[in-house]
């Protein structure tokens, strides 16, 4: 089967003074257009490295990336990144930050059109009252808010989340959920997003990819998460499921951890 | 409101003066006024005793040209020196004045004269009057000269070493392979003494400027001295520029990569505004450098300025113009001080980070 995004084969590794270390190996992945992966493991376990690499911002050392039928070169606005931290260029306003990347993609259209995208995914995102304030006068919510503005703006092709909600506490965590499968559900985006908390995968993802614990880090096991969209979180909850899925999950991890306790 | 001087007070580097604005606004009395007594008290006290010791110093030193002299010696000379540039401030306009009335009278005698058919003699007058006009004030330049002088070069100097040594240092901090070129030259210019540069720099001057005085921009000497001051106070500026540059957040340089910004985009957006800060700094350690490197520049090759005022004055070699120095050197140190002050501020104003809300 071939997805809209690929990754095949996929390693890394790391030279360091004890020799080379693999920290990724052999991991495969087949992603479908519109799907949304929620990639989960320990942490230290290699799955930022894979998204990275997915970004262009890791080189690869084993095997490839396709994304739209081509095989990816370096780092490209046709894959946004949201970082963990909002990394917002604190000199700019909230509007600027993401027009940067506006004009960057679309030079050729007009100023006014510009605009407006920009205040549309501003809108999007809850910000078009404060839009115009720069970063330190924004709490870390809305900074993350406008990071995420700015990666769905320049209207990639793909959308990476490295734990983007890690730093946040749970309300505004859950907020910002919910704004993201919002604008998810609005632009059908294909997502992939690392986390390790096994709630908000199963509230955002179609898949949750769980990874073994590294080194030599591959895939562990793929859950389908049987939730309909749109989704509710009181239902998604409720859901007749979504213990027992919770449940695998937590298996696996635990499992996970206890093979490391044995080899160590 | 209080909240506006404050933020005021901070970014000029005044902090010292917030406690006053508080015992105004009657908040905490007595705290206020340790605070005063901290923050005016201490620095006074600290300059009686400086007075002290200079009084006690001068009665008991003795030089061949008398006495050191006091610091009321100091202040009489100041005086002294402030009457020397008004008097001379007053005979310029004199001179020019007199010129004025002169070449008025001349054209006037040559206007009767062509009415009187008498054309040679009105060719004279208008000759005289050419002539008058040509005529310039001199006279050896007053304190207050040299100090614009001073100010006016060290400007120039510091003016051409931010232009070379900001995009060198862009340079440097982006890429590594320029940094490892140049950083052995570097190295090895940074701790070369102004006076090593000045009679290269001059012979240089001399052989390249060879544009004839009287259409020339600059005076010879002027070039020299903000030449060496700018090959001088060049490095500190080179030097935070490519640390600044090289110590960009990763996270920063990321989102750059990841819209693949093109190189004068990344540069303009990313690269200058991110390091700003430090090249403030830098700039700000430059100018101090650059003021002390054009004194001695001064005293060393005979150029116009406050330096060449010190030496003059030691060749004058009496107990005024002792004094005459002792002013000169609390004018450079007081100079030296406000030009580090305006760099403090512009630091301030452009570090986004430590701005407070």
């Amino acid at each position: 089967m071939r997805g809209y995004v690929e990754l095949f084969n996929l390693g890394k590794t790391y030279d360091t003074p004890k020799g080379p270390q693999v920290i990724v190996e052999k991991f495969d992945l087949n992603i479908e257009k519109g799907e949304f992966i929620a990639l989960l493991g320990h942490s230290g376990c290699g799955k930022s490295t894979v998204l990275t690499m997915l970004a262009g911002l890791n080189s690869i050392s084993q095997g490839g990336i396709v994304v739209a039928g081509r095989e990816i070169q370096g780092p490209g606005p046709d894959r946004g990144v949201v970082f963990q931290a909002p990394c917002l260029l604190p000199w700019m306003t909230a509007y600027d930050n993401v027009a940067l990347g506006v004009d960057r993609v679309f030079p050729h259209a007009s100023k006014a059109e510009r605009r407006a995208t920009v205040e549309y995914f501003m809108e999007l995102v809850g910000l078009s009252s404060s839009m115009h304030k720069l970063p330190k006068e924004l709490s870390l919510g809305m900074q993350q808010r406008v990071g995420l503005a700015r990666a769905f703006a320049v209207q990639p092709k793909m959308l990476l989340l490295d734990e983007p909600f890690g730093m946040l506490d749970s309300l505004t965590r859950m907020e910002l959920q919910e704004v993201l499968a919002d604008i998810l559900q609005k632009d059908g985006k294909t997502a992939l997003m690392v986390t390790h908390d096994v709630d908000e995968a199963l509230f955002l993802a179609d898949r949750v990819v769980m990874m073994t614990n590294g080194p030599r880090a591959k895939v562990g096991k793929i859950i389908h998460v049987p939730f309909e969209r749109p989704r509710e979180r009181a239902r998604v909850l409720a859901h007749e499921s979504y213990y027992d899925l919770r449940e695998q999950m937590i298996e696996f991890l635990e499992e996970q951890e206890k093979l490391k306790h044995q080899a160590a | 409101m209080s909240a506006t001087i404050f933020r005021f007070l901070d970014r000029v580097g005044l902090e010292a003066f917030a406690p006053v604005v508080k015992l105004i606004q009657g908040e905490d009395v007595a705290l206020q006024m340790r605070r005063i007594a901290v923050n005016f008290g201490a620095p006074l006290l600290t300059f009686l005793l400086f007075l002290g010791a200079w009084s006690f110093a001068s009665s008991h030193i003795m030089t061949k040209y008398g006495h050191l002299p006091s610091p009321g010696d100091v202040v009489t000379q100041a005086g002294v020196l402030w009457e020397a540039h008004v008097e001379g401030v007053r005979a310029e306009k004199a001179f020019y004045e007199a010129q004025e009335t002169k070449i008025a009278e001349l054209t006037a005698a040559a206007k009767i004269f062509s009415e009187r058919g008498q054309a040679d003699k009105a060719a004279r007058m208008e000759e005289l009057a050419r002539e008058a006009k040509q005529a310039k004030f001199s006279a050896s330049p007053s304190y207050v000269t040299q100090i614009l002088t001073s100010l006016k070069t060290v400007f120039a100097g510091f003016i051409v070493a931010s232009l070379i040594a900001i995009p060198i240092g862009v340079l440097c901090g982006t890429s590594p392979v320029v940094q490892a070129g140049l950083n052995p030259l570097i190295q090895i210019f940074k701790p070369v003494s102004p006076l090593a540069w000045l009679p290269i720099v001059m012979i240089c001057v001399g052989a390249l400027y060879t544009t004839r005085p009287e259409e020339a921009w600059f005076e010879k000497s002027f070039l020299s001295s903000a030449l060496t001051v700018a090959l001088c106070s060049l490095w500190p500026t080179l030097a935070n520029t490519a640390l600044g540059v090289a110590s960009i957040e990763k996270d920063h340089l990321n989102v750059a990569r990841v819209l693949k910004l093109d190189t004068w985009t990344r540069v303009r957006k990313i690269i200058i505004p991110s390091a700003l800060p430090m090249i403030f700094a830098g700039l700000r350690i430059s100018l101090g450098v650059g003021w002390m490197v054009l004194i001695a520049a001064e005293m060393l090759a005979q150029n116009p300025g406050l330096g060449k005022f010190v030496w003059d004055m030691f060749q004058n070699g009496s107990s005024q113009t002792l004094a005459q120095i002792m002013v000169a050197v609390f004018t450079i140190g007081i100079i030296g001080m406000g030009l580090d002050r305006i760099m403090i501020i512009l630091q301030r104003s452009v570090s986004y980070a430590s701005v407070s809300r």
